[in-house]
């Protein structure tokens, strides 16, 4: 299958990334290269085979729901780029 | 011998004996830092003062005959994608470049228990992503053997120190190879450990299911005892395992009398630079000779593991990294027209091309029309190739391999080929997909006088039976106590 630079500027959006034209074209080349790579995988023949997200079989693990020390708000809020009143300052959200 | 040379179980029985003191010690490894760094350039952050402070704190410790715990004292440094409370944890990224964590992470909770001494932060490739350590937003990190080649990666510092002496110990993170081809290239022991015994609470996650903290050190000893120190479960890490967790010092036993090696035929063939191979072999004769038992067989899905792998880390790294938006913390872009437009121009700015070429590929992965061919495929793979192991360990205690198909390379040979650097990874990154515990130690040097690495590879939680046969190699050899001329 082919990768467009149409297929990479979708992927971008559903990234939320800004790509140059030149990064555009650079990435088409580069990803064409790497999922090319990954096809590879549909020579083994997988049917019937459980896929393995996690390979310790760990599930549901939960911890006491006890009161305890939280962070600091100011230590918190001091990555923050734009504070303000002790809140996080975003741009507009809703027009 | 200078003090900085020495390992953390000779510094242990020398604080003890009052030969020399922690300020010494630390003073002698800034000393170090400051002629060497120049040349090698591992670090991001030294925190000296801090260090000096904290050294004649524990002095006291050891003047006032407390019973002190075993890395107390000794002076360490962090990878710089492990929470410090207070200090900046960048990830190597302009992303995190002012990011200071409220919190420490797990391991340096029990690093600080332990009384070990914190130099530093290390540099790596940005979020962990990379071979070679060319993928910093900071500097490059030179490999100390040869300043022209590259140190490995991603914990590209976090080795480059240790073999510079420029810290005791440190800590990587290992998400695909990151600690043990490094360790390789940079001719020290490393041991990515049994996914779930080290707690990832605090380090900045990259692909979750397959990330995992472990040692990097001058001899098995050392590694030991820093495993001793890190392993255990944590209730902040849901992914932790709740078992019992050995003294991995009782495994530091020179005999490997009936250990049973297997070696994988896929990992010594085409591809692998035949000086690499060779010396690998060599190595696994010398066991022989000590009374391992060792034999070839087929591990066939090998060829399998690198694109499975890095589809399975690419998806899991893009949506881990979603989460930098430059609102909470993170990089914020100066310009943006609108709220998604500052989540668009503030990631495109904050991170550099590989993160992006791998948010990319994950993202495309996971995407719609494209989950089922490629994400949920990488999936059944990585159950048949932990099969592939699982029967590899019925028969044999042990699998011995190269560590990476070449010793170091050079800076800028690899880095305008994605591909080409992914390449580096193929005898590494099965360990991963299969949670396994992967132990590096120096077995030889090439014609370029580069270390060469073996990688131990266990069953789940036999990190003892990798440390044992380590252990008897090194007994063996005087490869560990090298040192590159700087």
């Amino acid at each position: 299958m082919k990768l467009t630079e149409r297929d990479v500027e979708h992927v971008a959006n559903l990234a939320r990334l800004n790509l140059t034209p030149e990064e555009k074209q650079k990435m088409t080349r580069e990803l064409a290269e790497i999922i090319g790579f990954a096809d590879k995988l549909n020579q083994l023949d997988t049917q019937g085979v459980e896929p393995t997200a996690h390979v310790l079989p760990i599930s549901n693990v939960f911890r006491e729901d006890a009161v305890r020390p939280s962070y600091d708000r100011e230590d918190i809020l001091s990555n923050a780029a734009a504070v303000e009143d002790g809140c996080v300052k975003v741009p507009k959200v809703v027009e | 011998m200078e003090l900085y040379r020495y390992t953390a179980h000779e510094i242990r029985d020398m604080l003890r004996n009052k030969e020399t003191s922690v300020p010494e010690l630390v003073k002698a490894c800034l000393e170090r830092i400051n002629q060497v760094e120049p040349k090698v350039k591992a670090y991001v952050t030294v925190c000296e003062d801090e260090a000096l402070r904290k050294a004649a704190e524990i002095q006291k410790g050891f003047d006032l005959g407390e019973d002190m715990p075993a890395l107390a004292g000794v002076p360490m440094a962090l990878k710089d994608n492990m929470c410090t409370k207070g200090l900046v944890t960048s990830c190597a990224s302009r992303m995190l470049d002012n990011f200071v964590p409220p919190y420490d992470a797990a391991v340096v909770n029990k690093l600080s228990e332990e009384k070990a001494v914190l130099l530093g932060k290390m540099n790596m490739d940005e979020f962990a992503m990379g071979s070679s350590t060319e993928n910093s937003y900071y500097k490059q990190t030179k490999n100390p053997w040869d300043l022209e080649c590259v140190p490995g990666g991603s914990s590209g510092g976090s080795a480059a120190a240790v073999a510079a002496d420029e810290a005791v110990f440190t800590l990587g993170s290992d998400t695909g190879g990151s600690i043990r081809l490094p360790a390789a290239f940079c001719g020290t022991v490393g041991l990515k450990p049994t996914y779930g015994s080290v707690s990832r609470f605090g380090l900045v996650a990259f692909a979750s299911s397959l990330d995992q903290i472990g040692p990097l050190t001058k001899d098995v000893t050392d590694c030991a005892l820093v495993m001793n120190a890190i392993s255990g479960h944590d209730p902040h890490d849901s992914t932790s395992a709740n078992v019992a967790y050995p003294d991995y010092t009782k495994a530091l036993v020179n005999n490997v009398k009936g250990l049973k090696i297997g070696l994988p035929k896929e990992y010594f063939g085409e591809g692998i630079n035949p000086e690499v191979g060779k010396t690998v072999e060599k190595a696994v004769e010398l066991l022989g000779e000590l009374g391992a038992e060792y034999e070839e067989f087929e591990l066939p899905i090998t060829e399998y593991a690198l694109p499975a792998y890095y589809l399975i880390s690419s998806a899991e790294a893009s949506s881990n990294l979603a989460r930098y938006d430059g609102i909470k913390y993170g990089y914020r872009a100066e310009r943006f027209d609108d709220l998604i437009d500052l989540y668009r121009q503030s990631r495109s700015e904050g991170f550099g091309p590989e993160v992006k070429r791998r948010i990319m590929i994950g993202t495309y992965a996971l995407s719609a029309g494209y989950y089922d061919a490629y994400y949920k495929k990488a999936l059944q793979v990585r159950t048949l190739i932990k099969r592939g192991f699982d029967k590899a360990f019925e028969k044999y205690d042990v699998i011995i391999t190269p560590v990476s198909p070449t010793t170091a390379f050079k800076i800028g040979e690899k880095a305008e080929d994605p591909l080409e650097m992914y390449l580096s990874d193929i005898c590494t990154v099965s360990v991963n997909i299969a949670g396994l515990p992967g132990m590096v130690i120096p077995c030889g040097f090439d014609s370029k006088g580069l270390p060469v690495g073996l990688q131990l590879i266990g069953k789940p939680f036999d990190e003892t039976t990798l440390i044992r046969a380590a252990y008897t190699f090194e007994q063996n050899t005087d490869y560990h106590k090298r040192r590159p001329n700087l």
